[in-house]
């Protein structure tokens, strides 16, 4: 199904006015080199420039250390799909991890994930997060690259209800409604992205046919 | 957080947090910035309809909460979530404690909730020996600097980057910059290890859907995410105001929330939890998940046929970004835990009469927050009803006590005021304001020079001056008001002037007396329905087709408030409703009514501002007709900055709080000199005393006039 291509128009400029980058892919494996490409040209720590030298107490430092080369996380692809970006990844000595994301609170480079779905409305990802590991990769990662399908995209959260309470439905869910980069403006109302998650949400807009 | 137990602490309090320079500029900063933003986030939005659907979405759950409880509580249990319900705040703490004793859990991360710092929820955990470390940045902050938040959405807004950057090289123990790039990203590394060793995770919800056992939490850092993903064991506070039948509810109200707390669409994200979760340090595989069901008080609040529409409240702030006393005060002297308009009438309800009862006091009554409320909650009306309330349980101020009889008693009152007039003689000045204040009155009230009472008061003068118009086309009956009556007959004698001049027959019924609500501001309920009652039986049988008034709070009382007042006393109750709709304000009467024509004026060109009385914009929704009536009559008008925000003068508020007035005023006077106007025109006579006063005692060089005496100058002779 197509998607209207207002609806497409929207979703872009909604998402890009909360500072998300909106790139169109033609293909999953497009998708997967533009997050290398990422992840390659990157600073080893993104934090760098707001303060990864500023000086912090033993133990948050301690934490700090223990990251040491680039980690890319992918918890949702399909395996398939999962091996053509590990190939990608080996090429530029990038680690790939799919779950034990916990060995890595102290950051991961890149979350790379699947969107189950968009809504043009409020420029928001929706993504089925019961995996803890899926949960994690869009938390503690620098930067969130999401992979989404155009025909995910729909006008407003409204026309969800029924696909996100057959999520709720179950025993255990976890629905994670995701709109531009992690962000504050605690100190002084000054816009700060970052705070607790990704600094930067990178959104491949994938049109599939 | 305010805890004080005197009014006169209080204001010495207040006085403190005037002199707070940097919180007051931030306060300002906001003030001015939020409307512009919350008008972007609504663009092509009907903000009244969604306002409105929001309003019945939570009545209707409210009147069902034992029920969505019960259903919520029935889903979980089959998931597997523990549920608890807390019936005070007390309750909740222990029980919380107690999960965390039998988890074995001693460090705890929490994100952030109001209804936690309700229940003063980390005192007590910390007092039973537990670590609770706040996760939300602001959250965080103030909790190192053992403070109370200032505001519901933006905890930390009173602080600045300084002082965060002092705190944050007192935790650890480097010495830090005070870029706020950096800062925040030091928080990021210090609170990650936090969530690291945590075993415990504590959230509020913005929602908890009862047909599916899910909660939902909106942020914008995404600690919730973390609070709620990282430690093995998840609780939940949420309060039973909380509960939504399902997730479309919540979708409705998630399309005001954001866009009224901080201008935004959406918040970062929108997190939606139903049951335990896969989590890799549990035992089980799975996350030990509570949720606290918190009471006190809000089961029986939600069968109060008056105050149930509190608990519509969604927390987002956005009675404290409006108000003219939080911005002057900020949240410590606004609130006790719960801040801005709706934290005046929850207190009561939450933390007891002690808490509330100074609070209370310190409305202006401008409205401002009852316009902006995502819930549609009528706050100022709340507010006066919870003051009454306290003095009915309590005692009445013997000050209160006499207002309200003397306004009860007309002939008293103006024998009084009458007297009042000769006694002055002597102090009026060459000016024409009193040259020493009234002895009641002390020395923080001489911000701006007031005026005497009139020689002559309208009621006197009517006989004299009584129009007789031939085939009017609209029969008006005046309400005068006190002040216009007594002190500024001249403007009524422009407006009655202006009205017989454009074909209406005006008649002044001399039964009438104070409109009353200076009474209902004192917590004087009884006397503010009987003089209502008066009112009501002076105006009837004068047969006419509107009832006119040029004072904008005596109009806004007398259509809003008298059929309110009088709802219960099945003699008066339709008639109060009749009256009511006859309620016109002087400028719709003039321009809507009426319509008087361009022509009939003399261009005269001075430059022009005008002030919006909080009682006529709001109270009346009357916007467009001043600022038509003041291009029709030859002037030219400038609008100035915030033109709908108050002058500070409030009836009695300015009496009881100078201090605060004064600032207002003195804010309100600076946008009106930015325009440069030589003449400031506003329709309120309250307004006038402030607004003229002021300018006379700061010697500008301004004057300031009732719309009516400023009209009626450039009409043309006939």
């Amino acid at each position: 199904m197509k998607p209207d291509p207002a609806v497409v128009e929207t979703f872009i400029q909604k998402a890009e006015a909360v500072s998300a980058k909106v790139v169109r892919v033609a293909s999953p494996e497009a998708a997967f080199a533009y997050a290398v490409d990422v992840c390659a040209t990157k600073e080893a720590c993104q934090l760098l420039v707001s303060g990864c030298e500023a000086p912090l107490s033993a133990t948050a430092e301690a934490l700090c250390e223990t990251k040491q080369e680039k980690i890319m996380a992918a918890p949702n692809l399909p395996e398939v799909e999962f091996g053509a970006l590990e190939k990608l990844c080996r090429e530029k000595s990038i680690g790939l991890i799919k779950d034990d994301l916990r060995s890595h609170l102290a950051g991961i480079d890149i979350g790379f994930t699947r969107a189950d779905y968009a809504i043009a409305e409020t420029g928001t990802l929706v993504i089925n997060s019961k995996s803890e590991a899926l949960r994690l990769a869009t938390m503690v990662s620098e930067i969130h690259i999401a992979l989404l399908p155009v025909s995910r995209l729909r006008a407003t959260a409204f026309d969800l209800t029924e696909e996100l309470k057959q999520w709720m439905s179950d025993p255990a869910d976890y629905t994670a409604m995701i709109t531009g980069a992690s962000r504050t403006a605690d100190i002084e109302r000054v816009l700060a992205l970052g705070v607790h998650g990704p600094l930067e949400l990178h959104i491949l807009l994938w049109e599939e046919c | 957080m305010q805890t004080v137990t005197s009014l006169k602490a209080y204001k010495a309090n207040v006085d403190e947090a005037l002199r707070n320079r940097f919180q007051r500029q931030a306060l300002d900063n906001f003030a001015v910035t939020y409307p512009t933003g919350r008008a972007n986030a609504f663009a092509g939005m009907n903000i009244a309809e969604l306002v409105d659907k929001v309003a019945d979405i939570k009545d209707r759950a409210l009147g069902r909460m034992d029920e969505l409880y019960a259903q919520f509580k029935a889903n979980a249990e089959k998931k597997g979530i523990h549920v608890h319900l807390a019936a005070t705040a007390l309750d909740a703490n222990a029980i919380i404690a107690d999960i965390a004793k039998t988890g074995r859990a001693t460090r705890i991360v929490k994100s952030k909730s109001m209804t936690a710092e309700e229940t003063l929820l980390n005192h007590y955990l910390e007092s039973e020996g537990l670590e609770v470390t706040e996760t939300d940045l602001g959250e965080w902050i103030i909790q190192l600097r053992h403070e109370g938040p200032t505001h519901m959405v933006m905890p930390a807004i009173h602080l600045s980057r300084h002082q965060v950057a002092d705190l944050f090289s007192e935790v650890t123990g480097k010495r830090q910059e005070t870029e706020i790039e950096r800062l925040v990203k030091v928080a990021r590394r210090e609170l990650r290890q936090k969530y690291v060793e945590a075993d415990m995770g504590i959230s509020g919800a913005n929602f908890a859907l009862a047909d599916t056992a899910t909660i939902g939490l909106t942020t914008n850092e995404g600690n919730a995410r973390l609070v709620t993903t990282l430690p093995r064991i998840h609780v939940a506070l949420v309060g039973l105001d909380k509960l939504l039948p399902s997730l479309e509810d919540a979708l409705h109200i998630n399309r005001v929330l954001p866009r009224n707390a901080t201008g935004q669409q959406i918040t970062s994200y929108v997190t939606w939890i139903t049951g335990p979760t896969p989590c890799a340090v549990a035992d089980s595989g799975r996350k030990e998940m509570h949720i606290v069901f918190l009471d006190n008080g809000r089961r029986a609040l939600a069968k109060d046929p008056v105050f149930s529409q509190v608990l519509r409240c969604v927390r987002c702030g956005a009675c404290a970004n409006v108000c003219p006393v939080y911005r002057m005060v900020g949240g410590h002297q606004y609130g006790h835990i719960y801040i801005g308009a709706i934290g005046l009438i929850i207190t009561y309800f939450f933390h007891g009469r002690d808490k509330a009862k100074n609070l209370v006091q310190n409305c202006i009554n401008c409205g401002a927050c009852k316009a902006v409320c995502a819930a549609g909650i009528d706050l100022p009306r709340l507010i006066k009803e919870i003051h009454a309330r306290i003095q009915d349980e309590t005692d009445h101020p013997l000050s209160s006590i006499l207002l309200g009889k003397l306004l009860s008693h007309r002939k008293l009152f103006h024998q009084l005021l009458r007297t009042a007039q000769k006694a002055q003689a002597p102090v009026v000045g060459e000016n024409g304001y009193l040259r020493h204040l009234p002895l009641i009155l002390s020395k923080e009230h001489n911000f701006r020079a007031l005026p005497p009472i009139a020689r002559t008061p309208f009621r006197e003068r009517w006989p004299k001056i009584k129009p007789s118009v031939a085939n009017p086309i609209q029969r008006v009956a005046l309400f005068a008001g006190c002040v216009q009556d007594f002190v500024y007959p001249e403007q009524l004698e422009a407006g009655v002037a202006l009205m017989t001049r454009f074909g209406a027959a005006v008649d002044f019924p001399m039964q009438q007396s104070c409109c009353g609500l200076p009474a209902l501001m004192m917590g004087e309920k009884t006397a503010a329905r009987d003089v209502a009652r008066r009112n009501i039986l002076a105006m009837r049988g004068s047969g006419v087709d509107q009832i006119v008034t040029l004072c904008a709070s005596c109009a806004s009382h007398l259509k809003h408030n008298y059929p309110q007042l009088l709802a219960d006393d099945p003699a008066m109750r339709e008639a109060a409703e009749q009256f009511s709709e006859r309620v016109v304000a002087f400028s719709s009467f003039m321009n809507d009514i009426l319509e008087i024509p361009a022509d009939a004026f003399r261009s005269s060109g001075t430059q022009t501002t005008y002030h919006a009385p909080c009682h006529l914009c709001r109270g009346m929704g009357v916007r467009h007709a001043p600022h038509e009536l003041i291009r029709k009559a030859g002037l030219a008008f400038v609008p100035a900055r915030e033109e709908e925000t108050c002058c500070g003068f409030g009836g009695s508020y300015s009496g009881k709080f100078p201090q605060i007035s004064a600032q207002i005023l003195e804010s309100k006077l600076a946008d009106v000199a930015a325009t440069g106007a030589d003449l400031l025109v506003t329709e309120c006579p309250g307004c006038v005393m402030q607004l003229r006063g002021g300018a006379e005692k700061k010697g500008m060089k301004l004057s300031v006039k009732h719309i009516a005496e400023a009209v009626v100058q450039t009409l043309e002779k006939t």
